[in-house]
């Protein structure tokens, strides 16, 4: 063919055409308006339409956010001062501002403690949220579990430091073990814990100051938004190792392990998370020895842990069922141990491979936090039902409060939300 | 065709073959539920040999060489790799994974680790090698592999050539006294193919233990000092590859062989 059409083909050019301004519709926001909103009659119609809706809803909402009243002391008065005006009553926001955040009962001077406790939460939970951070950071994040509790709680000094010693024997006595074999190591850590724990109790009763340099602060005593940020950050953090676990036990090929596993999840996923709550509140303490007082908060967040690490669990099964059978092969071909080769291979793709599921389940589970208002425990939710919409003074403020509670966790579910599409952009690696 | 194994069994190793021996297995069956896989395999493979085992798809060849370092179980007779007889016992098993090299068909690389990560893995965690040093041997065998400047790309931006070599390269790592291929070059585009022959040749030439799954004829002519095949769970024909290609026994071997070499 080439050679028929050659000299009807053949062309040499000589000049360079010079490089032109686009048409003035074709660039900017000219253009952008005219792709993505007037493209054709119909899509223009629905333009005007969606503007018409959204200033609707403005000329209803502005002036009433615009116009609220932030300084009376009721709700009368917020009435007296619009004087018939559209306005909100934020009032109510400012006046029981530390008591929708830290709940109603807990000592105002101590204020300072759960808010320090908060600001360095961010620091321990940096450099496990960002790895570029350097890896000694950690340190302080394996701490900061006994000072949050020491900040919060307050009382002896001694429970969070005998809590952490036992932490530290329980470890040493797996590190010592655990080259013989998983088994002796994971329970002879357990067994080092609880002795540290048990005679660690004696001591810290023994030695107990009568005033500790905090004051002591009772769990029934907290509430509020701490409430909620403190079980979910909790409940979060436990729920995802011990949802790694359930998932690597239900794959794993000893019948005993794998039918705890599976009975386990399939039980929790089939209650309600309520009924866990009213078990966790009324009836859990059948279960504990009678001069064992278990703390409702510790209850609670057993009962929350349970629940979201059986569907951490099912979501991390999907991530390790999608990778392909030949990972675990290679593993295997270079002689790692079945738990480095879960750490070192397995894991790392499985988890990141399951990271929208396990955010998902993270932010429900933070959300779902506002359920312990039904068993009248005090957090955000359980303040305004109770004792802000109760009182006489701001009986009725439905709207201020509510969305200011919907605010709030909109900004820290948003806040999960972003960070978990950050980490999926810095862990693509895979470049498929 | 069991007695045509039988009297098919050489034992003239060719060059720097020793009479040590590396794998030895006896009587060797596995079923797949009640299907009969491998039946009454017999094979020694002494240090230095560079076997192809072929056969038509189904014949239990990739089983046979995943049985030896056990990615699949054996339920009769036995094998010993290097002296250490495989059972059940998981610190024998990884002591055997970690002498025996292996290459897959789809490479399998880790896809969240860099390639030198990728090679020094197994050293420092199995090996215990300090890291600077698992490095500095990655480093050596990626360029045996001609790939060094790939070193820090992670696995999904090399074609394919260059995934099956750091594959060899990260097995090697491990320093084997052992390498099994399992049709490494089945999933590769034929200029890829040449590559990572090229790289298995060179090793075979170093005198590495080579047991290897594959259908590039080829290879094994210029290679191999012993060629096995396979049909329906058993060893069928065995012989150095100058006889087996030109003088085929049995008739099954014949007719792959037609097939394979007809076109």
């Amino acid at each position: 063919m080439s050679d028929t059409h050659a000299q009807s083909v053949a062309f040499v050019r000589d000049t360079a055409i010079p490089a032109a301004p686009a048409p003035a519709n074709e660039t900017g926001p000219v253009k952008w308006l005219r792709e993505n909103l007037f493209a054709t009659w119909a899509n223009a119609l629905l333009t005007i339409a969606a503007l018409f809706v959204i200033y609707l809803i403005l000329s209803a909402t502005l002036p009433w956010i615009l116009g609220g009243v932030w300084t009376t002391s009721s709700l009368s008065e917020c009435r007296e001062v619009l004087a018939g005006e559209t306005g909100a009553c934020f009032s109510v926001l400012s006046e029981r501002w530390n008591q929708l955040l830290f709940g109603f009962k807990y000592p105002s001077e101590l204020y300072w403690r759960p808010t320090l406790a908060l600001v360095m939460l961010f620091v321990a939970a940096a450099p496990v949220l960002f790895f570029d951070l350097p890896r000694k950071l950690l340190i302080f994040t394996a701490l900061y579990p006994f000072i949050a509790f020491w900040l919060i709680w307050g009382g002896s000094i001694l429970v969070p430091i005998v809590a952490l010693l036992g932490v530290v024997g329980g470890y040493l006595v797996y590190s010592r073990f655990v080259t013989q074999s998983f088994a002796t190591g994971f329970f002879g850590g357990i067994v080092a814990a609880l002795i540290v724990w048990y005679i660690g109790g004696f001591i810290t009763e023994a030695l107990a100051p009568a005033n500790p340099m905090l004051a002591a602060v009772p769990s029934r005593d907290l509430g509020g938004f701490m409430l909620n940020l403190m079980l979910g950050v909790t409940c979060v953090s436990l729920s995802i190792p011990l949802g790694i676990a359930l998932a690597l036990g239900r794959q794993s090929s000893m019948p005993l392990i794998k039918g705890i596993c599976v009975i386990f999840i399939e039980f929790i996923r089939g209650v309600p998370l309520i009924t866990l709550l009213f078990v966790a509140s009324v009836m859990l303490a059948y279960f504990f020895p009678p001069e064992a007082n278990v703390d409702l908060f510790l209850r609670v967040v057993i009962m929350i842990t349970m629940f979201s690490s059986a569907y951490i669990a099912e979501v991390i099964r999907g991530g390790l069922a999608a990778l392909p059978k030949g990972q675990y092969e290679a593993a295997d071909s270079l002689g790692l141990e079945y738990a480095q080769a879960m750490r070192l291979i397995i894991l790392p793709q499985a988890l990141k491979i399951s990271i929208p599921g396990i955010v998902n389940i993270a932010v429900g589970l933070f959300k779902d936090t506002t359920l312990v208002s039904v068993i009248s425990m005090f957090d955000l939710v359980g303040m305004i039902r109770g004792p802000i919409l109760a009182s006489t003074e701001w009986n009725g403020v439905y709207w201020e409060l509510l969305g200011f509670a919907a605010l709030l966790f909109f900004v820290v579910c948003y806040g999960i939300s972003q960070y978990s599409q950050w980490l999926e952009r810095r862990l693509a690696t895979d470049h498929r | 065709m069991a007695d045509t194994a039988e009297t098919q069994k050489i034992e003239t190793p060719k060059m720097e073959v020793s009479d040590e021996v590396a794998i030895s297995i006896q009587k060797m069956n596995k079923w797949y539920g009640a299907f009969h896989v491998l039946r009454d395999i017999d094979l020694t493979v002494y240090r230095g040999e560079r076997i192809v085992i072929c056969g038509p798809s189904g014949s239990g060849k990739s089983t046979l060489i995943r049985c030896i370092n056990a990615l699949e179980e054996h339920q009769k007779g036995s094998i010993t790799v290097d002296g250490t007889l495989l059972s059940s016992d998981l610190k024998n098993i990884d002591k055997i994974r970690s002498e025996v090299g292996m290459c897959f068909q789809h490479f399998n690389l880790f896809p969240h680790l860099t390639i030198l990560e990728n090679c020094t893995l197994a050293p420092i965690w199995v090996r215990k090698t300090p890291r600077k040093e698992a490095e500095a041997t990655a480093m050596h065998f990626l360029e045996k592999v001609k790939i060094p400047d790939q070193a820090h790309k992670y696995p999904g931006m090399l074609s394919g050539g260059q995934q099956q070599r750091v594959a060899i390269a990260r097995s090697l790592c491990m320093r084997p006294r052992i390498m099994l291929f399992d049709e490494p070059t089945s999933a590769l585009d034929p200029e890829m193919i040449k590559e990572v022959l090229d790289t298995m040749i060179e090793l075979a030439e170093e005198g590495m233990t080579m047991l290897c799954v594959t259908h590039e004829m080829g290879f094994a002519r210029q290679v191999a000092n012993r060629v096995i095949f396979m049909d329906q769970g058993q060893i069928v024909e065995q012989n150095e590859p100058e006889e087996f290609f030109k003088n085929p026994q049995s008739p099954r071997t014949q007719l792959f062989l037609s097939q394979i070499l007809g076109h």
